[in-house]
């Protein structure tokens, strides 16, 4: 599988306002590439999601994607606690983030969900007190 | 129905509208934006009452039609300045969410 492109982003986990910028540039090079409308969208939400995750529990990160011939790969690495328990992260509706967090419209407890939902391939590796590397992907067909 | 011919309806008011010829294709109503971007499906206009600048980034990267802002909801100038930056169309209502969902099941 020859590696054709790959994006590097820098998550800023201060700034709630621009949460959303590496996705929204990746749909951008994603819809320049010419690949479908709803490839593009489980992309950019699944990566979202991640990107808005590392905001809220991480003071940020960083993200690759690599696109291949036959998939995307969205890889997101942080530096943040770690999840104790991935199992019940995984859980629609478990969230942990906090009230200001919750009035921002955030902490549904739908984001690993989603991410697991719009990809077809997810891992979470994570240590606690160390961070957490999710890669996810995306096949074309 | 166009998301241009809404917002021209009496009962709406533009707030931004930089890509007016898009076409409505369903509702979705929700305010958790997670969820949202869970069930909102492609083209869908947007019914919700948040109004700060990350409905931006669920609308696009959900690839809704319009975002719709119930109950005499506003956004800020910044919000403005950023969707029409991100093509984004946001139209808003006074009346409440029922009743714009009822609406646009008689109009789309």
């Amino acid at each position: 599988m020859a590696e054709v492109l790959n994006f590097h982003f820098d998550v800023d986990g201060d700034d709630f306002k621009s949460a959303g910028h590496a996705s929204f540039m990746m749909k951008k090079n994603l819809r320049q590439l010419g690949l479908p409308p709803e490839l593009i969208r489980r992309v950019s939400i699944a990566m979202y999601e991640g990107e808005i995750n590392m905001v809220i529990h991480a003071r940020g990160g960083t993200a690759d994607v690599n696109v291949y011939e036959d998939c995307i790969e969205i890889i997101l690495s942080d530096k943040g606690p770690g999840i104790k328990n991935i199992e019940q992260a995984m859980q629609e509706g478990y969230s942990t983030a906090t009230d200001n967090i919750r009035s921002l419209g955030f902490g549904a407890g739908m984001g690993l969900p989603n991410m697991k939902r719009y990809t077809d391939y997810m891992e979470i590796k994570s240590t606690v007190g160390v961070g957490t590397t999710i890669t996810m992907k995306v096949n074309f067909n | 129905m166009r998301v241009k011919d809404l917002a021209t309806c009496e009962l709406f008011n533009i707030v931004t509208l930089p890509d007016g010829e898009r076409e409505i294709d369903g509702v979705y109503i929700g305010d958790l934006l997670s969820w949202v971007m869970g069930r909102a499906q492609s083209g869908n206009a947007w019914i919700t009452i948040m109004s700060n600048i990350n409905i931006l980034a669920v609308a696009s990267l959900s690839d809704t039609s319009c975002i719709i802002l119930a109950e005499g909801v506003t956004v800020d100038e910044e919000v403005k300045k950023t969707a029409i930056e991100k093509e984004i169309n946001i139209i808003s209502t006074n009346m409440d969410i029922f009743s714009t969902a009822v609406y646009l099941n008689e109009v789309i």
